[in-house]
């Protein structure tokens, strides 16, 4: 390995030939024939292994000068043990020289020479002794694990390495890093541990990436046998003949890690893990760099529920995690966190049988020297000034930069950003002091004998002339990135003052570029809404089911609502709060068998509040003040998104490649199932994601003519819908994969024993959903573009054994092999923006933790090439060019992490580089408080999406359809849209479509028509013409305008008389009214207390109007009104209401008495006519009879007989009752038990009725019973 | 018309104890003679609601009960004309028609010798006419005409001016010409729960997109509009997305709160509308 590398360094080979010999793996063809340099045929065996090594070489030799960032690990599978090699380093920095260097880079050779087999590595590394030599300080690159100085401290400490005579023990000992890890809220050294450990775990040749818990114990061994130093030293002995020569220089006694303190050494001697002296610097919010370490170490997927639900905390913390939330763990204090490490140290003892040489520290960094300050504008190191006069080994540098730029380019390294994003570190390296004179450096690499062995990055100067050197090779790839990052780009002095003519070419990409990108959008939270056809009761099995899903729904709602008000808020927590009561509705639903119901809520709730770029915000009540925004207008808006993101979008580096996270209101969703713990809804979601997922895969653009400007209108709508259709299929399928991979997600990755089983048993089911079908038919209809991204979201949420199963096994292998044939370059085949993006998100899909790492390295990669389907058709999406900047940074927003970078440099750098520091203060806002009302024009867009949301989706199709086709048209026949368009709209829709839905729709779409009309005209015809036209438009439209439906709600009324004005006073006015006089009448009142007689008798006036206009009557209040007058009556004719203002100029009684008795027969006179004429319902006269209404006149001393014998008269003569409907009423009366008197009288008068009736005539007109009142002949008493 | 919480706390502090009678709502008129009748009637059945909440189980233990039936026996037995039961439901802080129930229960309990169906006594309460016993029907009569708060006759009365108002609602949607599925069009079409009227095509008020509006004849205080959040305004937003809630009687300014997150107050109908205009005019 190192041989190649030095053949190349000396100039033996061009970078050309090792590219051509690595692209070439001898299991595949001969070497001779593919024109192999000769010097490389007998390394032929190495390939595989090259590339990581390559990268190892380049981090290590770069680690002690990239203190800006976070590391940029790549995740290749052997590099723990190669870190003790950094004692090459300065000895200013000697906290990262390990002691047992030369120790460890033999362990780190033979690693890298028997990724297979072990025992092969001895006599490989014996057949080369050139490279054996060399060996020490070229395998030792540490790292993989990354240049970040900050580390090496923060990893597990590998101080020792393993003893060679040890390594038989090696696949016995079954120890897994799973068993050291921290729970999940240590998430940090987890990663870094695995990544390193699993080095020398290939020796079965098996795929034992997770299991480093044997090298480690290896190395725990070599390291119990003797102390450190000396047994490092005896294993370099054993080595290689060139170890002795490794001037002690090289030994870094000051390496904590390597040479701990003697307390902690004298734990060495007892087999217990050294300590290494850790001094904890607070996580805090801004110094958020600390995140990027989560990205490699924390755990992808959630605990399981069990292991969530004893203690809240753990959860908060895996929500953090999971979000790469540092704030979240910012608690905490120094004390607790070096309590916390002491008690996880303990565990850890406890729980392994081997000394574990694991140090497992928080996730602090412990050099705060190095640390890189994520509030960027604060770093007050002093840049080295890059000098391109001081490169020295500038031909080395360029042969390296030249093979690197090689592998990237050839898709060989697993990850193109993370090469880039390291080259940027490289970049804006800030150096130290020391490093930066070139003499100290020769000096240094004096006792070198092979190249390999020198350090070529020791200075700031090399390091840049190395990064400018890869960037210009990488120039096509760089120009494509957004603006903001080409502008840094062009705008960085380093590039300027080493390579004029990239910096020229940067300034011309960059002013070209169009390429801006936002990722913040304001998120509008809206219901899934109610749709009968598939939310009404025929949709449900019976009534019940049909109402608990009705309270379901609301449940749902109200927990959304509640987590959305609270879940930011300390100490909230989402499973003591809302757990419970998830728990409690899936009992319902469980109950009611309405899963499936549920399931599609759930879903449709969450693509609508999640396909957003942030996972839909961060929180809804996060969103900007909307007024605000209103006001600005649509100019403005992108702007003050612009300047809103600086606020808001958090500035911290995270890193190239942070772990699967559920951002935003995906938080919600994810808790939601996790709490649920719901076998039914899971698989009901499951099924429901599936099925969303294969209908949005099947998504067909529309076959265009391609004809001028016609294709370019068409383009972007494909665009938009393309773009709407990846996202909703990315959102699902990470939240398929989460529910499908959820059963076997473990805590802490399990140990190896368990796989073997595990696989065993997971090979005999069948996948939920045939993801290799559909990503081989997706390649072969060439549509990977659609494809690859949501496969990856799903396969990013696997647990750690699923990599392994068959099945998987071969997505794994087949998307490797579509990784490396999509080389960078623009084709017919696919565009260049396409085929970046699936080469981000698969090259972010190998750094998951849970994919194994040597899956990039170790797998048979089938070099002929993938089936394709050469005919082009429109289905062809790879040959669209659907992909551009913003989509491909909405997708892989880790890219912004190239410009964060970049721009931090700008503001460290300070004056000197020509930089300067933005800084936002913010202001208070002056008082908004007349708030301004939205912009017209932005509302009715806000009212069509409103308007489009509660109709059927079909309804939002057709318009658009419509528009679209029309659209398209109109452009010949202008006038087509207003004509055709609603006509369109008719025949589409159902034919129930209601006339004011219908119109809106129309116009929608004759709008959008228009719209696209116009657009086209703007775009393609000369300004001369197009205002010719726009008037000729205009013009006609004037002359037709805007035809609304008339509707038909102006007719008259039915009921009312004509001409009503619907001015009668309210019925539940008049109720109230008759209410207190009925309140008078049965009393309690006070003494003087009466109702005026023109009162009552206007009271009977109005009623009666209010009867006759039917617009406020309801069926209740005319009943009522019945009911009451006819108890009115009763008591008029009980004469039981003190009537008041009766003609009191009458000075005698009786004559009073008569003109009160007048005035009821009035009285009574309008309540009969009221009866008969305006009541609709039928009168309860019939009450008046009862025995409580005719006991108001028996309970009179001196009874008055004529007021009721007249409301007989009355009843009869208005057809109210019959005759013998009254006598029976009568009979029945005297049935009652009465006073004797009364029943005397009552027979009486029953007597005189029917005398009456029966001598007279059927029918007497009521204006003579007023005349003659008959009832004075029955007064007897 | 909209009150401040500490408007609203004024009055809610002078109907304390106040009985729910005719002569209570006189007073109560005259100590606040700026605000409208019906706003204060329905603060005032409000606040008397939830007092009568209060202490709903205290009257209705086996022992209180059977000593106001004691007491009415007595009482009727003394003056059958006297507002005995009226008089009992003051005296012990309790409304008259709840109390005329608790009675007219324990009555038919002992006539029957079984507990009476709530039909029954409903039917009862609602037409005293079919009481078998006069008295009894005379007393119960007197109760439920003289209570201003619970009853058959108040009941109705709520109703019926729920009805108008939506009825007017109508009559202005349809004045602007708003097209709107009204509540039995969306039940017949098996919607789960029904706003009085859903707009087919949203408008937009003061700014805010509604689509739909519902109609409440009463004054929106905190523990109606909390209850009425629960029950059917968000749930109305669950299904249909943001909407209008028109409180006639007004309420408590503070309450309209939510107006962001979709739920907007009015105590009546709105001017500020923007619809639709998709029209050809525009481009």
């Amino acid at each position: 390995m190192a041989a190649v590398l030095e053949l190349l360094l000396r100039e033996e080979v061009a970078p050309g030939a090792v590219v051509r010999w690595l692209d070439h793996g001898p299991s595949h063809r001969p070497a001779e024939e593919n024109h192999v340099h000769d010097k490389l045929v007998p390394h032929s065996l190495l390939q595989k292994d090259f590339v990581p090594f390559l990268l190892n070489f380049l981090r290590e030799q770069t680690s002690q000068i990239l203190t800006n960032g976070p590391s940029t690990p790549a995740k290749t599978p052997n590099s723990k043990a190669l870190r003790s090699s950094a004692s090459h380093g300065s000895q200013k920095t000697g906290s990262e020289r390990r002691a047992g260097n030369s120790a460890g880079s033999c362990s780190s050779r033979m690693q890298l020479f028997s990724q297979r087999t072990p025992a092969s590595s001895c006599t490989t590394g014996a057949s080369f002794p050139s490279s054996a030599s060399s060996g020490p300080s070229a395998f030792t690159a540490s790292s993989l694990s990354g240049p970040g100085s900050d580390f090496p401290s923060s990893s597990p400490s590998f101080g020792c390495s393993p003893v060679f005579s040890h390594s038989e023990k090696r696949s016995s000992q079954k120890a897994n890093l799973g068993s050291f890890l921290m729970p999940a809220s240590d998430v940090q050294p987890v990663r870094r541990g695995r990544r390193k450990g699993n080095s020398s775990a290939i020796a079965a040749g098996r795929q034992v990436a997770r299991d480093l818990g044997r090298s480690l114990a290896e190395e725990e061994d070599g390291k119990g046998d003797s102390t450190s130093l000396s047994d490092g030293r005896r294993k370099r002995s054993e080595v290689g003949p060139t170890s002795a020569n490794s001037p002690p220089v090289q030994l870094n006694l000051n390496n904590l890690e390597e040479f701990p303190p003697m307390s902690a050494a004298s734990g060495l001697t007892n087999k217990s893990k050294p300590s290494r002296r850790i001094n904890p610097t607070p996580v805090s919010a801004e110094r958020s760099h600390s995140k990027p370490k989560m990205c490699f170490t924390s755990t992808p997927v959630s605990q399981s529920p069990a292991a969530r639900f004893p203690s809240g905390t753990s959860l908060e913390t895996f929500a953090a995690i999971q979000e790469g939330n540092v704030t979240s763990i910012t608690g905490s204090s120094l004390q607790e966190e070096r309590e916390m490490l002491k008690k996880e140290r303990c565990k850890l003892l406890h729980q392994t049988s081997s000394p574990v040489g694991l140090s497992l520290d928080p996730s602090t960094p412990t050099k705060p020297n190095y640390s890189w300050s994520g509030s960027l504008a604060t770093d007050s190191q002093l840049v080295t000034c890059a000098d391109l006069s001081k490169v020295s080994c500038k031909k080395r540098l360029e042969q390296l930069a030249q093979l690197y730029s090689s592998c990237i380019a050839e898709n060989l390294v697993p990850n193109i950003f993370l090469e880039l994003f390291f080259i940027l570190q490289l970049l804006t390296s800030k150096g130290t002091t020391s490093s930066e004179d070139g003499e100290n450096d020769m000096e240094f690499n004096q006792g070198c004998k092979d190249a390999v062995e020198l350090q070529h990055f020791r200075n700031v100067h090399n390091c840049v002339y190395f990064a400018v050197q890869v960037l210009d090779c990488q120039f096509e790839i760089i120009s494509r990135l957004e603006k903001g990052t080409l502008k840094l780009l062009a705008e960085n002095e380093r590039i300027a003052s080493f390579s004029p003519g990239l910096h020229e070419r940067l300034m011309k990409a960059y002013e070209s570029s169009t390429a801006k990108v936002s990722l913040l959008l304001p998120s509008s939270v809206q219901s899934v809404s109610f749709q009968p056809e598939t939310d009404n009761r025929s949709n449900f099995p019976s009534d019940r089911a049909f109402h608990i899903f009705k309270k379901q729904r609301d449940i749902f709602y109200e927990l959304l609502r509640e987590w959305e008000d609270n879940h930011e808020k300390p100490g909230w927590d989402f499973e003591r709060v809302l757990g419970n009561r998830i728990r409690a509705m899936m009992n319902h639903l469980t109950a009611a068998y309405n899963h499936s119901h549920f399931a599609r809520l759930f879903q449709k709730q969450l693509i609508q509040m999640c396909k957003g770029p942030i996972g839909g915000g961060t929180s809804w009540g996060d969103t900007p003040d909307q007024d605000v925004l209103n006001m600005l207008g649509s100019d403005n808006l992108s702007r003050l998104k612009r300047l809103q993101e600086r606020f808001v979008v958090p500035q911290s580096i995270r890193g190239p490649c942070p772990p699967p996270a559920f951002p935003g209101c995906q938080q919600f969703f994810r808790d939601f199932i996790l709490s649920a713990g719901s076998y039914q809804f899971n698989q009901h979601l499951v099924d429901s994601l599936c099925l969303k997922i294969l209908e949005l895969d099947g998504l067909t653009l529309v076959e265009h003519e391609p004809s001028d400007g016609e294709a370019d209108m068409d383009e972007q709508d494909e665009k938009k819908r393309f773009t709407a259709a990846l996202m909703t299929l990315r959102l699902l399928a990470k939240f398929l994969g989460f529910l499908v991979f959820l059963p076997y997600q473990t805590v802490d990755p399990p140990s190896r024993d368990l796989q073997e089983s595990a696989v065993e048993l997971r090979n005999q089911t069948l996948p939920v959903l045939d993801v290799l079908k559909l990503l081989r038919r997706s390649i072969l209809n060439r549509r990977t573009i659609l494809t690859v991204p949501w496969v990856v979201e799903f396969l990013s949420l696997v647990d750690h054994f699923a990599p392994f199963l068959d099945y998987y096994g071969r997505v794994f292998s087949l998307l490797l092999q579509l990784y490396r044939c999509l080389v960078l370059s623009e084709d017919k085949e696919m565009s260049f923006l396409n085929k970046l993006l699936i080469l981000a998100v698969l090259g972010w899909l190998f750094q998951v933790p849970s994919v194994p790492e040597e899956l990039f390295f170790t797998s048979e990669v089938n070099q002929e090439g993938l089936m394709r389907d050469t005919m082009t058709s429109a289905q062809a999406l790879d040959s669209v060019p659907l992909v551009d900047q913003q989509l491909l940074y909405t997708c892989c927003p880790f890219l912004g992490e190239l410009r964060k970078l970049l721009a931090s440099f700008v503001a460290g750098s300070g004056a000197k580089n020509g930089g300067f520091i933005r800084k936002i203060t913010p202001t208070a806002a002056e008082s908004l408080a007349p708030k301004p009302s939205i912009t017209q024009q932005k509302l009715q867009m806000e009212l069509e999406q409103a308007f489009f949301h509660n109709q059927p989706p079909s309804l939002r199709r057709t318009v658009e359809f419509v528009a679209e086709r029309v659209g398209s048209n109109c452009v010949k026949h202008i006038k087509f849209c207003r004509w055709k368009g609603p006509e369109a709209v008719r025949v589409l829709l159902p034919e129930e479509t209601s006339a004011a839905v219908l119109s809106s729709a129309e116009d929608i779409a004759v709008g959008l028509a228009t719209e696209k009309a116009c657009t086209w005209l703007s775009t393609n015809i000369t300004a001369l013409i197009k205002r010719e036209v726009r008037t000729t438009f205009n013009r006609m439209l004037r002359v037709q305008g805007p035809s609304l439906p008339s509707e038909d709600a102006q007719g008259e009324r039915k009921g009312c008389p004509p001409n009503c004005q619907h001015h009668a006073p309210f019925p539940s006015q008049i109720i109230n009214e008759i209410k207190d006089v009925l309140c008078i009448a049965v009393g309690p009142r006070d003494e003087d207390e009466g109702i005026p007689y023109v009162q009552l008798e206007c009271l009977l006036k109005r009623l009666s109007q209010t009867l006759q206009c039917r617009k406020f009557i309801c069926p209740t209040s005319e009943q009522q009104l019945a009911r009451c007058t006819v108890e009115l009556a009763s008591f008029l004719v009980s004469d039981r209401i003190p009537i008041q203002g009766l003609k009191p100029q009458i000075p005698k009684k009786p004559e009073r008495q008569q003109g009160k008795k007048t005035a009821v027969y009035g009285l009574l006179k309008s309540l009969l006519s009221v009866w008969m004429e305006d009541f609709w319902t039928p009168v309860p006269v019939q009450l008046m009879f009862s025995r409580k209404n005719v006991g108001y006149i028996a309970e009179v001393k001196q009874r008055e007989w004529d007021l009721f014998l007249f409301m007989l008269h009355g009843l009869v003569d208005h057809g109210l009752m019959g005759n013998a409907e009254i006598e029976n009423c009568l009979h029945s009366l005297q049935e009652l038990l009465w006073s004797s008197d009364f029943l005397e009288e009552l027979e009486t008068i029953s007597r005189l009725f029917i005398s009456e009736y029966h001598v007279a005539e059927p029918r007497t007109r009521p204006c003579e019973l007023v005349r003659q009142p008959r009832g004075t002949v029955a007064a007897q008493s | 018309m909209k009150l401040s919480k500490a408007q609203y706390d004024e009055i809610a502090q002078f109907l304390g104890h106040v009985q729910p009678t005719r002569q209570s709502l006189r007073k109560l008129k005259e100590r606040f003679p700026s605000q409208s009748q019906s706003t204060l009637l329905s603060i005032f059945s409000q606040e008397y609601q939830k007092q009568i909440k209060r202490t709903h189980a205290k009257h209705h233990t086996a022992e209180a009960i059977e000593t106001y039936y004691q007491r009415y026996l007595s009482g009727v037995m003394q003056n059958a004309a006297a507002p005995v039961l009226l008089e009992l439901a003051n005296e012990v802080d309790f409304a008259p028609s709840l109390m005329a129930r608790i009675v007219l229960e324990r009555f038919l309990q002992e006539q029957e010798g079984t507990i009476p169906s709530k039909i029954l006594i409903n039917s009862m309460l609602r037409d005293p006419s079919q009481i078998p016993d006069g008295v009894l029907a005379n007393q119960v009569y007197q109760c439920t005409v003289n209570d201003c708060c619970y009853g058959p006759l108040v009941d109705c009365i709520k109703h019926a001016i729920g009805h108008e108002h939506e009825v007017l609602l109508r009559e202005m949607l349809l004045k602007k010409n708003l097209s709107f599925l009204a509540e039995e069009q969306l039940r017949a079409k098996g919607y789960d729960k029904t706003p009085d009227f859903i707009l087919e095509v949203p408008v937009a008020v003061e700014g805010h997109i509604i689509h739909w509006i519902e109609s409440k004849a009463s004054f929106g205080d905190e523990c109606s509009h909390q209850a009425y959040l629960n029950d059917q305004f968000w749930s109305y937003w669950n299904r249909f997305g943001p909407g209008l809630v028109i409180y006639w009687y007004g309420f408590i300014e503070e309450l309209d709160c939510h107006r962001e997150r979709g739920i907007l107050l009015k105590d009546c109908f709105p001017t500020d509308i923007v619809t639709l205009r998709h029209s050809m005019a525009q481009h």
